[in-house]
Formats: C-alpha cells, sequence, structure tokens
C-alpha cells in the first residue's frame, strides 16, 4: 500500500502541517504574535516530559503544555509586564526547563534532537491520522470564527461593537495554536513550529490583496516547501525539518524580491 | 456638585425605551480611576455629544457603553438586539494585513450592491478594491462610517471621527455624519474633546471628566460653571459651530467669538431642570411622557 513507503507518509504529513499552519500563520503575522508563538512551542517539551513520565500520548501532553503555557503569557501580558520581555522569559524558560525534565526521566530512551528539530522520516501511520485529524480540527475551527477572528485582528472596539468578543476570538486563536504545536512537534520540531507559521504567511503577503487569499498562498507556499525540504533532505541527506523551513525561507525571498521589482 | 440635567425624553417625546441606559458606572484601570458614577441613557434617535479634557475617560465610556469594556461597578442595559455602527478614534491596520475596501464593509455585511452604495454614499465611490492601509486619513475615515452604516445601525457611536483632519475635512465629515444620521434616524453618540466640533444638531451635551460635570443642551452647558471651569472661557468655539450649522457656514469652521452675541436659540425648545437627580420616572421603560 503507498502508505507503506516512508516517504509518502512523511510527505503527507508534512502537507498536513502546511495546510494547518497556513491560516494561523496569517494571523500570528497580523497580530504580532510570532514571539507568543515560540513561547507556546517551547514549551511542548514540558508536555513531552509529562507525557513520557505519566504515559499519556505525547501529543495529548504537548495540547495540555502548549495551551497552559498560552494562557499563561496572554494573562502575564495582560497584567501590564511588557509583552515582549513575559514572552521571551517564557520562551526560554519552557525551553530550558523542558531540556532539563527530560533529562530526569530515566529509563525512557528519549530522542532530544528529534523533539528539537522533527523526525518527519519516521512518521507512522497513527501519526498521520493524528495529523490530518488536527489540521482538519484547525481549519474547521478557523474558518468557522473567520469573520470575528478578522474583526477583533482589526480592532478589538470595532468587534465588541458588532457583537463579536475579541477576548473569545483570542481564545480559540490560542486553541488552535495548541493543536497546532501538538500536531507539528513531530514534523518540524518544537524549535521551528514558528518558522512554519510566519515564513509562509509572510512569502505570501507581497502576493495578495485580501486576508482570505494570504491564507490560502500561505498553504500553497508551505505545502511547496514541505514537499520540497523533503525531497532535498532525501537527495542531499540535510536533516528534514530544517530543510523545509530553508525551502520556505527561499520562496520568502523569491516573493519579497518580485514584489520589490515589481515597484509596490 | 451640582448637576444641570436634561431630561433627554422631554426633549424626544417618544414613548420607548431607551436604547442604552447605564447607572453608576465607575471603572479603574492599573490603579487609576477613570469613570465614577457615571449615569447615562440614550434614547432612540437622540443626539448625545461627550465632550471633556484629555484623560477625562470620553473613549473609555464609549467602550463601556458598546460592551468593549466591562464596568468596576454599575449596571448597563442595552435594548435587546442593539445594533452599533461603531468608528474608532484610531485604526490602525497593520501593513501586514492585506484587505481591500470592499473585504472590510463585507465584514459589516450587506450585498456587493450595498457595499459600492454606501461607499458611494459616504463620497468615497469607486475606492471598494483600494488597500485599506492606502487610504488617506479622510478616506479612511469615511471608509469606517461605511462600515458602520452598513451594518443598518440604530445607534452610531463615534469616537472623535475627525481626529487628524484639516478643519475643512472635518467639517465635511461632521456634516455628512448629519446628513447620515438623517436618512437613516438612528441615534449618535460622539465624542469630542474639540469643543468647536460639537455637534450642531446635538440633543444633549455631556461634559465628563471621570464623572459626569454636567449635561443639557449645547447651550445650557456651555453656561454652565462646571464646564467653564473646565474648559476656561472657550465657550465660543462650542457655540460658534453650533451656531454655524445653522448657517450653514461648514466651510470655516470657527472663527470663534466675532459672532457671539448673535447666537440665537436652538431650534429645539429642551425642557430643562436643575437640580442633581434626573426625574427617574420619565426615563424608565415605556413611560410615556
Amino acid at each position: 500500500m503507498i502508505l507503506d513507503s516512508f516517504l509518502i507518509r512523511a510527505a503527507l504529513a508534512g502537507v498536513g502541517v502546511a495546510l494547518a499552519a497556513a491560516p494561523i500563520g496569517a494571523f500570528v503575522v497580523w497580530r504580532r504574535m510570532a514571539y507568543f508563538g515560540d513561547a507556546t512551542a517551547h514549551a511542548a517539551l514540558l508536555g513531552v516530559t509529562l507525557a513520557l513520565a505519566t504515559g499519556l500520548p505525547v501529543t495529548l501532553g504537548v495540547l495540555v503544555s502548549a495551551t497552559a503555557m498560552a494562557l499563561t503569557v496572554a494573562a502575564a501580558a495582560g497584567r501590564g509586564w511588557a509583552a515582549d520581555t513575559a514572552l521571551g522569559v517564557a520562551a526560554h524558560a519552557a525551553l530550558a526547563i523542558g531540556i532539563v525534565a527530560l533529562s530526569f526521566l530515566h529509563g525512557v530512551r528519549v530522542d532530544l534532537l528529534g523533539y528539537l528539530f522533527g523526525d518527519i522520516l519516521s512518521v507512522t501511520r497513527t501519526d498521520l491520522a493524528v495529523i490530518w485529524t488536527g489540521a482538519a480540527l484547525i481549519i474547521g475551527l478557523v474558518a468557522w470564527r473567520w469573520r470575528g477572528l478578522l474583526l477583533a485582528t482589526l480592532n478589538e472596539d470595532l468587534a465588541a461593537a458588532s457583537g463579536v468578543n475579541p477576548r473569545r476570538e483570542g481564545l480559540v486563536l490560542t486553541l488552535a495554536l495548541a493543536v497546532l504545536i501538538a500536531v507539528a512537534l513531530k514534523i518540524v520540531g518544537t524549535l521551528l513550529i514558528t518558522a512554519m507559521l510566519v515564513v509562509p504567511a509572510a512569502a505570501a503577503r507581497p502576493l495578495v490583496r485580501t486576508p482570505e487569499a494570504m491564507a490560502v498562498l500561505a498553504a500553497v507556499v508551505g505545502t511547496v516547501a514541505a514537499l520540497t525540504g523533503l525531497y532535498a533532505a532525501w537527495h542531499f541527506d540535510t536533516p528534514a525539518g530544517p530543510s523545509m523551513v530553508v525551502a520556505a525561507v527561499v520562496i520568502l525571498v523569491v516573493t519579497s524580491m518580485a514584489a520589490a521589482i515589481r515597484g509596490r | 456638585m451640582s448637576q444641570l440635567s436634561v431630561d433627554p425624553l422631554s426633549a424626544t417625546p417618544s414613548p420607548v425605551s431607551p436604547l442604552i441606559e447605564a447607572e453608576g458606572l465607575g471603572l479603574t484601570l492599573s490603579g487609576h480611576q477613570i469613570l465614577h458614577d457615571v449615569d447615562f441613557s440614550l434614547a432612540p434617535g437622540e443626539i448625545v455629544t461627550v465632550v471633556g479634557p484629555n484623560g477625562s475617560g470620553k473613549t473609555t465610556l464609549l467602550r463601556v457603553l458598546i460592551g468593549a469594556e466591562r464596568p468596576d461597578t454599575g449596571r448597563i442595559t442595552r435594548a435587546p438586539g442593539l445594533r452599533i455602527g461603531y468608528v474608532p478614534q484610531r485604526l490602525a491596520v497593520d501593513r501586514t494585513m492585506p484587505i481591500t475596501v470592499d473585504r472590510f464593509l463585507a465584514l459589516a455585511g450587506g450585498t456587493p450592491a450595498a457595499r459600492a452604495g454606501a461607499l458611494e454614499r459616504t463620497g468615497i465611490a469607486g475606492l471598494g478594491g483600494r488597500q485599506l492601509a492606502a487610504l488617506s486619513g479622510g478616506q479612511f475615515q469615511r471608509a469606517l462610517l461605511a462600515h458602520a452604516v452598513l451594518r443598518e445601525p440604530q445607534l452610531l457611536v463615534l469616537d472623535e471621527p475627525a481626529q487628524g483632519l484639516d478643519q475643512p475635512g472635518e467639517a465635511r465629515l461632521y456634516g455628512l455624519v448629519a446628513e447620515l444620521r438623517a436618512e437613516i434616524g438612528c441615534a449618535v453618540l460622539m465624542v469630542s474633546h474639540d469643543l468647536h466640533v460639537v455637534m450642531a444638531a446635538s440633543d444633549r451635551v455631556i461634559c465628563l471628566n471621570g464623572h459626569v460635570c454636567c449635561e443639557g443642551t449645547p447651550l445650557v452647558v456651555s453656561a454652565a460653571p462646571e464646564y467653564r471651569a473646565l474648559f476656561g472661557h472657550g465657550t465660543h468655539g462650542a457655540l460658534a459651530l453650533y451656531r454655524h450649522d445653522h448657517d450653514h457656514g461648514h466651510e470655516h469652521g470657527h472663527e470663534d467669538g466675532h459672532d457671539h452675541d448673535h447666537g440665537h436659540g436652538h431650534g429645539h425648545h429642551h425642557g430643562h431642570s436643575h437640580g442633581h437627580e434626573r426625574p427617574e420616572s420619565n426615563s424608565g421603560p415605556g413611560t410615556p411622557a
């Protein structure tokens, strides 16, 4: 069967993550949440530790830790901490504590590098099912709340006057982000998840005129980057996750230069 | 403090319940008391302008009334299903967000034809395909106004909508607001820190400085000692534009002082009472005036 090929499974996994990351990535760019994404993603390692220590599925552990981190950071930023400082502390504290905590797990062999940079070539059928379920969940959630999310992103007061609760929309986005991190961990790893969010969306930006077009084009860019990166990893024996990010960055440079030449 | 108050329902004698009614609003943000003991009521079709110095809580009051901010104390009752068209003070569209004017209007609802109509009505016909971030200040405010109008609002809320416009632009924008208001028949709640733009047709002016210092018709408020204490002798400006509009003197905005003594009375006749309390019986829901 076709899914027997680990390369096909890897490709499907990469495409699934790229599709799910696109709409969230657009909002991360518009709302300037890149650092927030980093903090949340770095909390994934704590989730891995939690899962391995309790015997829960890793995806569930990551989902819990990422959600908890996102909510904590959002609350801290709301309490008058400079958002930048709060996020900087949270992002790196989570990463360091996560690595330290992992080292305390005795009797469990942990592939730290895999969690940091992803291990797409070892994706199983179960992983694929989790990834595509998560992707469907994310895309469905964002599509359902699309108008409210856009209004809340444009202006919170405008949203409130239109009967949209901007805090609730922010929560929707946070949850979607946590799900994405849970399913993307295996593909690009905790350190590069934010790259898969931000880079395709930024690459799409110069070429589009509407928010919808940006999300769709980001999905296309992410997909191309995932497949190209995988191809490069196969041929040049480079690490797959970072290769996908490099491919996305190359596309970003090309679209930015094209836009500059067109003289926008 | 003494309070000059004019009952809104006697000014607009319709036996309907208020669109928004608030009692004893108070809000403290990061240690600063922004609002305290604010009572507010707005009848359908009424035009109310809130004036006050910078930092007096005008924007916060609007945000509380439209539901963007929850007050620490007090109660707010909004008419069920109240449709609000809101024009924020400042809407910074991030350059990272691609959005055309038409797509922005679509967020408010309405058919493509209705959206084109709203653009035409607000004087920016044909700009639907333009990027929102590429509009000039005046065009942008009009796009916001078109967005608000598309919601078929019962209440239009404007937070210093003419900020950053030059004086002719400001006068034209307020003229447009007055026209739209007349067409839609909605209530208008507007904020200004600029006394010169107290809307010509305001039924009521609320002078705010953390609390309601005084309120009443523009003429009554401008004569109130509380208002003079806040704004010094700068009452000419408010009255100038107020009267100017009767003369349709939009273009010159306010050349205050000269015609100060030529003022005539406002077209409406408002009963007003001097005293601490607003007669509650008249502002109750469904009470015929």
